[in-house]
């Protein structure tokens, strides 16, 4: 703060420091809309490094399965007891099917496998990325004339297309599984009743929302979590060397997090 | 005529030029201006330094040729070519006249020392497999680094990344070569060692060469033009025994007092 601007009232310092933040917000949102448009720009040039691809989908997806497999069946099981105890009051059991499916398709499995995924892959891409960035690796990536977007941002932005609906679905099964063990198997609920109420509430539009959801959630965790890291060096607040990395990581779990909750509202209200 | 002559032409004497350069860092209340308004040129083919004290703005510079940073306010030309309004594309090109050997090495830690020399041939070159295979051999030969092709940056010694740096930096047959602070963290054996080896790389291949260092004197040896830095202002000079006679007074206190040298002439 100079001289001037603390002599100055109180009103107008917190005028000048909100300002201030307005301003480094617009920049942030700039650098990161750039930082898009530039990923996104990078998937149509040559040459596209396919090797890496199949190591991020296989990071990303492949290794995520177990998480997967496990949230989803906790998911599937506590959906399929709550939902015969509640239905069970009003004798409509034959709907558990239908509600658990629904449930999981058009909500839980799209938010849920977005937000584990931003745990698991989001955090290690983040500092992966901004432990590139601060010993220099993206530098020297840019002084080869080598395109960093192309090099290391698009192939995760494409496996995370490829992988995140690819676990979406994953969730989905293992969860509608995981309701039928726990409404059916444990409840006693009637099979066929579960299948049949499935069957007959879940239509194309609503499978179409669950996969457009989760098209939307991996872009955007991707984007965020590989976005923080590469400007680790320009978020305010994050400090220097190693405990700016973990100070941006966190933010840009925290962060997608976020946006994979807000967006699920978006879209829910938009393509409902 | 190839891309790179149309970028570098031979009239042009300077490889790189500064022309009022400033640049400052911080947020507006805490400006901290670093370079103010230098000019000075670097001549094709031989070796410049540009040596002064911690934060004086050494790096900046390097950073600036490269068009990772962009001035305040001046010209940066390479070639004769202003870099500081370029495009993408047209500064990409830029680039590929350079090669740039990083203060930690910079080197891709998820890669082999194969993979990280290979990186530029296979990314900028059309070069086949084998090809590349051979030219990354023979590098390794040159620089005594056969055998050592499988390892990751993490098990190599300070000198032997800054080796893998370096060759790795000139796989492109750069016509300049930067070097920031080459010998940061060496012992005075393997420092001398590098410094043959720039003597030695230069002389074979002919390329201009602008090396930042704090290693004063002796990075002086290597020297044909000493820049040196200190609190904004800069000074150029061809022997370093020119150094005490300079007229900007903050050069003459950096020679007073990191160098020993009693400042004359005023």
């Amino acid at each position: 703060m100079n001289q001037e601007q603390q002599h100055a009232p109180a009103v107008l310092r917190l005028a000048g420091k909100i300002g201030d933040q307005a301003l480094y917000i617009l920049t942030d949102l700039g650098r990161m809309g750039i930082f898009l448009y530039f990923s996104l720009l990078g998937l149509c040039r040559h040459p596209f490094r396919c090797k890496e691809l199949i190591k991020q989908v296989g990071f990303i997806g492949a290794g995520s399965i177990t998480v997967i497999f496990f949230t989803s069946l906790s998911s599937g099981m506590v959906l399929g007891l709550q939902g015969y105890y509640s239905l069970h009051k009003f004798g409509a059991e034959g709907m558990l099917g239908s509600a658990v499916a629904l449930t999981l398709i058009m909500e839980l499995g799209p938010v849920l496998t977005a937000l584990m995924v931003a745990g698991r892959a989001g955090s290690a891409m983040c500092a992966e990325i901004g432990i590139m960035r601060i010993s220099e690796q993206i530098d020297a990536l840019e002084c080869m004339a080598i395109d960093p977007f192309r090099y290391l941002i698009s192939p995760k932005l494409l496996a995370a297309l490829i992988s995140v609906p690819l676990l979406t679905a994953v969730f989905d099964v293992v969860g509608i599984w995981g309701g039928y063990l726990a409404g059916v198997k444990l409840m006693g609920a009637n099979s066929g009743a579960f299948f049949a109420g499935m069957q007959q509430s879940v239509t194309n539009h609503d499978l179409r929302l669950g996969v457009v959801k989760s098209f939307v959630f991996g872009l955007l965790l991707v984007w965020i979590c590989t976005g923080r890291g590469y400007f680790v060096q320009k978020i305010r607040g994050a400090g220097f060397g190693a405990e700016s990395v973990s100070m941006v990581t966190t933010q840009a779990v925290v962060m997608s997090s976020i946006a994979v909750l807000v967006f699920d509202v978006l879209l829910t209200a938009v393509l409902l | 005529m190839s891309k790179a002559d149309t970028v570098f032409p031979e009239a042009e004497p300077a490889a790189i030029r500064f022309a009022a350069v400033s640049k400052s860092f911080g947020e507006r209340a805490r400006r901290h201006l670093v370079l103010n308004k230098v000019s000075f040129s670097v001549p094709k083919g031989k070796t410049t330094v540009i040596a002064g004290g911690s934060g004086q703005g050494k790096s900046v510079i390097l950073k600036l040729i490269l068009g990772l940073l962009k001035p305040d306010s001046g010209q940066v030309l390479v070639g004769g070519q202003d870099i500081v309004a370029m495009g993408y594309r047209a500064l990409q090109e830029v680039r590929m006249l350079f090669g740039v050997l990083f203060q930690g090495a910079a080197l891709f830690d998820s890669l082999t020392v194969f993979e990280n020399i290979a990186l530029p041939l296979r990314e900028r070159t059309k070069f086949s497999n084998e090809e590349i295979r051979r030219q990354v051999a023979a590098t390794l030969d040159q620089l005594e680094l056969t055998g050592h092709e499988e390892k990751f940056p993490a098990q190599l010694s300070g000198g032997m990344k800054k080796r893998v740096g370096l060759a790795r930096a000139l796989q492109l047959a750069p016509k300049i070569v930067l070097f920031d602070e080459p010998t940061t963290g060496l012992d005075p054996v393997m420092t001398k060692e590098i410094y043959e080896l720039f003597s030695q790389t230069q002389q074979r291949l002919g390329y201009t060469a602008v090396i930042v260092s704090h290693d004063i004197p002796q990075i002086f040896t290597l020297a044909d033009q000493i820049i040196l830095l200190n609190k904004g202002e800069l000074d150029v000079f061809t022997e370093a025994s020119q150094i005490p006679y300079s007229t900007q007074p903050n050069i003459r206190e950096f020679a007073r007092q990191v160098m020993g040298l009693e400042a004359r002439g005023e």
